[in-house]
């Protein structure tokens, strides 16, 4: 298994970077900034303390007893809803503000699918002092019009995105436009593990926390490794934290993508399950695209996993076969998060009951087979759209 | 893509040394494929030429444009929302009469897809001379190259201010037609002012490299053609002209007042002796 990215920024054949000249001396930049950074123990002794302090970590792991009596599975959850602002989210945004810190950035830029990634990055801001602006498509904005409060009272701003689908694969657009036109004095804090290298690799490593406190965590707890992990994908970030410590372990790993409406239906988010490679967003990797590669609309009831693209490693590690891409549709998705919330009391996000959803595909586990799931974040940002959907 | 076969026109080389000759810097006008929509774009294309264009940019319409600004965006979305394809884009570009070189502009997805070498054959029978992909950085260039080098089209990178030394080397190295100098950080667009600038990016590229420069982005009146012509070899104008096709080709109705605008640009281009 690949570690990092060679030196063309591909892990395998995918990844790279696909964007306007103008930004490769900033890529450059961070790419050496961030090197120096991680290799920096006063860098990691900061993030550590922050991580602590200030996020809540380590995140615990919950045992889930009543969802593993119903599935004869033996369940454990990765709890990142229990970190502050209530997503994985918040590990990149941070390590990404101390390396903007570091490189005297004064101003931050992030794009948002959910909100969670905009509210933990202008969390970071107004922890540093950082000027804050985040876009954020307007169909986005408003099924998630609770985030976009929040961000304001952090006190960032947020400029909803109208041009092409409106959500977050505009959202990216407007967030690299912008990056293009203020590079000098601006960082672009990309929130998902795609984007142009060294992005990819990069959100990762500040993910990796996840995966690493998981292993360890379990291994404490139940004396083995688990036999399964599972994550949902979207461009992939929490995923590919959690994946990425047990790439050299016997567990069998499954990313589970936006199903929506159903992969048949075309209406869906699974670039993995059903698209092809090609570039967007600066990178090589699999999205949803047409025969002249166009980028197709996408459709999840979920906002987080909205999104044609993914992270380059995940291409990898599908290519490679090391890890199982499978898709769960809005209804089986809303169902595991009705079944999470009834049977645990913990009410995911929408985007992590996608990976819920997958421990109830028949024949997918052997009886007792030790699953544990990253449940990457918290339904309250969802109470909206579920009380309109759901009827209770 | 179809396969519609044209004579190719004159090479950008020798556009560029008749230009020498008449003392004069090259018009480049962008358009975009398909907005007015696509039956329209072999008169519009026409039209250009007989306004003064030198040399002529087709962008093809892509959904995900990072590198333009919000008149260049909304463009292709008409484009695309009218169902333009990159065949058809081609066929209608092979119907045009035409004389200057023809670019086609956009982002690297487009040919991916479709096939880098079905992609580069049928730009060179339609009668393409070369391809600027706007997301196509030299690092990454190798395939393409080695497709369009085999149908012979030109390869045109982007030189930006940020680009350092050793980049600029690398940009140098691997272009072939001219170097587009980008005026300014930033998307496509209308701007008020060229920034003075950018006639230093001109001087850095013209010390590494004996192809023609021209510079885009934010250019749209005479005296930005003028100022630019000072130093580069020619000045892109894009958005202005997209806008302007928008609201006034009304299908070849606003032809003449187009020819005069045309005219005015043209005539900044020459010199003053």
């Amino acid at each position: 298994m690949l570690t990092r990215p060679d030196a063309k920024g591909r892990f395998g054949a995918y990844g790279g970077r696909f964007v306007p000249e103008t930004l490769i001396p900033a890529l450059e930049e961070l790419e050496q900034e961030f090197d120096k950074a991680w290799a920096d123990p006063d860098f990691h002794k900061e993030f550590d303390r922050l991580l602590n302090e200030f996020v809540g970590r380590p995140s615990p792991l919950t045992d889930a007893d009543r969802l593993s009596e119903e599935t004869g599975l033996q369940i454990s959850i990765k709890r990142e809803d229990l970190n502050h602002t209530g997503a994985h989210k918040i590990n990149n945004a941070l390590g990404q503000a101390l390396l903007a810190r570091r490189m005297g950035k004064k101003r931050i830029i992030a794009e948002t699918g959910a909100g969670q990634h905009g509210v933990a990055t202008a969390t970071v801001c107004a922890l540093f002092g950082l000027q804050c602006e985040v876009y954020m498509g307007e169909e986005d904005c408003a099924r998630q019009e609770l985030n976009v409060f929040r961000m304001r009272l952090l006190g960032a701003k947020v400029h909803p995105v109208s041009s092409g689908t409106k959500t977050l694969k505009d959202a990216l657009n407007e967030a690299m436009r912008d990056w293009v036109t203020n590079v000098a004095d601006t960082h672009y804090i990309i929130g998902t593990a795609a984007g142009p290298h060294p992005y990819p690799y990069m959100v990762r490593e500040f993910h990796r926390v996840i995966g690493d406190e998981a292993r360890a965590q379990y291994l404490e707890r139940h004396g083995c490794l688990p036999d399964a992990g599972i994550a949902c994908v979207g461009g992939g970030s929490n995923a590919i934290g959690f994946f990425y410590a047990f790439l050299a372990d016997p567990t069998a790993l499954y990313g589970v993508e936006a199903g929506g409406l159903g992969v048949a239906s075309g209406k869906h988010a699974a670039p993995l399950t059903a698209g092809s490679p090609g570039v967007l967003h600066g990178s090589f990797s699999y999205l949803m695209q047409d025969e002249n590669g166009q980028v197709l609309a996408t459709h999840s009831v979920s906002a987080g996993l909205d999104y044609p693209g993914v992270g380059a490693e995940h291409s990898y590690l599908k290519d490679s076969g090391r890890v199982q891409y499978v898709s769960a549709t809005d209804e089986e998705a809303l169902s595991a998060f009705r079944w999470l919330s009834e049977k645990e009391g913990i009410i995911p996000a929408f985007e992590s009951a996608h990976a819920f959803a997958t421990l109830r595909t028949p024949n997918l586990f052997k009886p007792g087979t030790r699953v544990l799931v990253n449940l990457s974040g918290r339904g309250d940002k969802d109470m909206e759209m579920a009380s309109r959907l759901l009827e209770l | 893509m179809e396969k519609v076969e044209r004579k190719p026109q004159m090479t950008i080389a020798d556009k560029f040394s008749q230009l020498r000759a008449r003392n004069e810097k090259a018009l480049v006008l962008f358009i975009t494929a398909g907005d007015p929509p696509l039956e329209e774009l072999p008169a519009i294309l026409e039209a250009l030429q007989e306004g003064g264009a030198d040399l002529i940019e087709v962008g093809i319409p892509f959904s995900d444009p990072i590198a333009d600004g919000p008149i260049i965006q909304a463009s292709s979305q008409r484009a695309l929302d009218r169902g333009v394809t990159p065949g058809a884009v081609l066929e209608m570009i092979a119907k045009a009469k035409l004389e200057v070189p023809l670019i086609t502009m956009g982002y690297y997805n487009t040919f991916y897809r479709i096939g880098l070498d079905k992609s580069a054959e049928a730009l060179g029978k339609a009668g393409v001379n070369a391809t600027i992909l706007s997301d196509l950085t030299p690092e990454e260039s190798d395939d393409w190259t080695k497709a369009s080098r085999a149908h012979n089209l030109d390869n045109i990178f982007l030189a930006a201010p940020t680009s350092t030394d050793q980049r600029l080397d690398e940009v140098c190295r691997r272009a072939t037609g001219f170097v587009y100098a980008v005026s300014r950080t930033g998307v496509t667009g209308s701007a008020s002012s060229v920034p003075p600038e950018v006639k230093t990016l001109v001087q850095r590229i013209k010390s590494r490299t004996h192809l023609p420069v021209c510079v885009g982005f934010g250019i749209s009146q005479p005296d930005h053609v003028r100022m630019v012509c000072e130093v580069a070899d020619g000045a892109v104008i894009g958005s202005w002209l997209v806008d302007f096709l928008e609201k006034g080709w009304e299908n070849g109705e606003g032809k003449s007042e187009l020819t005069t605008a045309l005219q005015a640009l043209k005539q900044a281009t020459r010199g003053r002796n």
